[in-house]
């Protein structure tokens, strides 16, 4: 899950890494109230999980209160590259001696958290790394032993960040991996780090990314991320317990294990085809789950035919067969179907799908030959 | 032979009294796997269809000789189990498991290369190895496969049920099939497999699956150039995946670049591995290179 920049900060402060002093607001007046309180100049920032903020009007430093409400009522609203910005987020403007860089990411390469610092900071890190991969300084840490402040005061002193704040940079640096690793973060990044001019070390972006799979020891994450700028079918999938990405085409895709799934959307599009989702129905799907995805599928108003396609490990076909039957009772989908189930329990399924003649469903026996059929019905509707 | 595992396998399951690792051990067992034990602090001195449930990892090591683990616990609680296993002295710990927290693999990962460098890790996230006639570890479906001279290794269950089910319709067999599963911090690689492969007298073809996300098939694609001498055909599952999306495998994602399906299949075409466009095309290069399938 991707954190908007107000809640990274948040977890950033938890943890002892200096933030300015801020406040999340959805409404002018809150805006307003809040910008009096915290004192100006204010930075009013919109809070959307897109880079590019700043070009599209949606970062303006108010220096009084008619200014603040000026770019809260732009801003709040402001739709940038499709996110519509629902919440701003006012801080105190800080002033800026330095920028620099800092952050921490999962190397499944080297199979160890990567601690990154440059004192090339504000600009993208990809650029840096491009042209002068001598300013990138990249250090592995050891997840048995945790980041040394010996080790990060080495970091920030092979990076060249200035004398007077190498104490202050590698604090910011142990404090950040404790965000990291205590928060279940896959990335925790830092750009702009920036140094004040009375020599403080200050966090004046967030970019952080958390686990999903570590949720359940984070109760206090349930309410992060953007929630309100998700796709709805994917939230509903996601609150069922069922992998869903929305794409662009018509034909709706449901498959068991992610691997499988992929490969189906990319059979479908060799054969001229163009999917309408990525559904994962999971390992050991009931019939009750396949029911609900046949229902996330068809919440899609674009989709015009539907591809199954199950290779039973975990996965039961008799028991997707049921599902299917249940979802057809109940939800009487009008587009055609296209089912292929093969292994654990599959002579069962097909025999299922036999005795109750769906309406409209096609069996197949090949997945080249289930994605020609899909396509073929679905520019036929 | 085989890799992995093979007759003198003896398997032991944390999990085995729950809904799914009791049904795949039992499938496990009725394949003729040699399953010795199961582990639930809960219901020690019960079993499970005459397999004898113990407390822990130790005493089932102890009791049984078990040399093989396959994981299905929760994932709270699935990397201490494997950690378990492994300071029990388990050579081979399978992770079944999907949804194990990044870090508690990565710490994991280390720990046991640390400490137990005798042990060797599979998956998590992963449907376990078959090797067809000699032994099944996981929930492969096995009898969609017969012995042969093909291995395979993937990072997708289903997608090595169904290049595996190809091969068997152009009738090849396979020496094993190991699939590594699709998270960011696997406990083996495909350069860890291929390795296997490469040494295993049974094995004459390496079919490899690999998918978007990480580097894993770059760093194969190397590898395979510099040390391997049998024929390798690699899959790539994901030309489609649109960026930033998590592809269901929590291992599945294009970041920027970085990861892209176009990218690993060049990587391998670079270094001489035929990469197939989809399953069926893959068997269809893995029959072209071997020609008439043999048992073997």
């Amino acid at each position: 899950m991707d954190l908007l920049e107000y809640q990274g900060k948040q977890l950033f402060g938890k943890h002892g890494l200096a933030v300015s002093d801020g406040k999340p607001v959805t409404t002018v007046e809150d805006a307003v109230a809040a910008a009096n309180e915290i004192g100006y100049p204010v930075v009013v920032k919109a809070q959307v999980l897109i880079g590019g903020r700043g070009k599209a009007g949606g970062v303006k430093l108010a220096a009084n209160e008619d200014e603040a409400r000026e770019h809260a009522t732009n801003i709040l609203g402001l739709d940038i590259k499709g996110h519509i910005t629902r919440t701003v987020w006012i801080e105190h403007a800080s002033d800026i001696d330095t920028e620099y860089y800092a952050s921490i990411l999962l190397d499944r390469s080297a199979k160890k958290p990567l601690l990154m610092f440059s004192i090339e900071g504000g600009v993208e890190i990809e650029t840096v790394a491009e042209e002068t991969p001598e300013k990138l300084i990249k250090h592995h840490i050891d997840p048995l032993v945790g980041l040394t402040k010996e080790e990060a005061v080495k970091v920030a002193t092979d990076g060249k960040a200035a004398d007077d704040v190498i104490e202050g940079v590698a604090d910011a640096l142990v404090a950040l991996y404790e965000v990291w690793i205590e928060e279940d973060a896959s990335l925790a990044e830092i750009n702009p780090l920036i140094v004040t001019p009375d020599r403080q070390v200050k966090a004046l972006d967030a970019k952080v990314t958390l686990d999903d799979n570590a949720a359940f020891r984070h109760p206090d994450h349930a309410d992060l991320g953007d929630s309100a700028n998700a796709d709805p079918i994917e939230v509903k999938a996601a609150e069922q317990g069922v992998t869903y990405v929305k794409l662009d085409g018509d034909i709706g895709i449901l498959g068991n294990g992610a691997g499988l799934v992929m490969s189906t959307l990319d059979v479908v599009a060799q054969h001229g085809g163009t999917p309408a989702n990525f559904l994962d129905a999971g390992g050991g799907s009931d019939a009750e789950k396949v029911k609900q995805a046949v229902e996330l599928i068809l919440a899609n108003d674009n989709v015009k035919a539907v591809l199954f396609n199950i290779f039973g490990g975990i996965t039961r076909c008799d028991e997707v067969a049921n599902g299917l039957v249940s979802a057809f009772n109940d939800l009487k989908p009008t587009v055609p179907f296209v089912v292929r189930l093969d292994g654990t329990n599959d002579v069962q399924g097909r025999e299922i799908l036999e005795k109750a003649a769906l309406p409209n469903v096609h069996a197949a026996t090949t997945m080249d030959g289930a994605a020609e059929q899909v396509v073929a019905l679905a520019k036929g509707a | 032979m085989s890799i992995l595992i093979d007759e003198n396998t003896k398997l032991a399951v944390a999990g085995i009294t729950g809904r799914e690792g009791s049904f795949h051990t039992l499938n496990n067992r009725a394949y003729g796997t040699n399953v010795v034990g199961g582990i639930n602090p809960k219901k020690a001195g019960e079993n499970v269809e005459g397999i004898p449930v113990f407390a822990d990892w130790k005493t089932t090591v102890a009791e049984t000789g078990a040399n093989t683990a396959m994981i299905f616990v929760p994932p709270p609680f699935a990397a201490a189990s494997a950690l378990e296993a492994a300071q029990a002295g388990v050579e081979l710990v399978v992770i079944i498991t999907e949804g194990i927290p990044a870090h508690d693999e990565l710490k994991l990962y280390n720990q046991v290369k640390r400490d137990h460098p005798g042990t060797r890790i599979i998956g998590p996230n992963c449907p376990g190895l078959l090797s067809p006639g000699k032994a099944n570890v996981g929930i492969i479906p096995a009898s969609f496969f017969k012995p042969g001279n093909v291995g395979v290794v993937s990072r997708s269950g289903t997608l090595t049920y169904q290049i595996g089910n190809e091969l068997a319709q152009k009738g090849f067999g396979n020496s094993s099939i190991v699939g590594i599963g699709g998270d960011p911090v696997p406990g083996s690689s495909f350069v860890d497999v291929i390795e296997l492969f490469e040494k295993d007298p049974q094995t004459e073809l390496i079919v490899m699956s690999g998918e978007i996300g990480g580097s894993a098939e770059e760093e194969a694609a190397e590898y395979i150039a510099a040390n391997v001498t049998k024929p390798v055909v690699g899959y790539i599952a994901g030309f489609t995946a649109p960026e930033g999306k998590q592809m269901g495998h929590a291992g599945a994602i294009v970041s920027g670049s970085a990861g892209t399906a176009k990218a690993k299949a060049e990587a391998l075409e670079a270094k001489g591995v035929r990469v197939g466009r989809t399953p069926t095309q893959t068997a269809e290069i893995a029959m072209e290179i071997l020609g008439a399938p043999t048992a073997a």
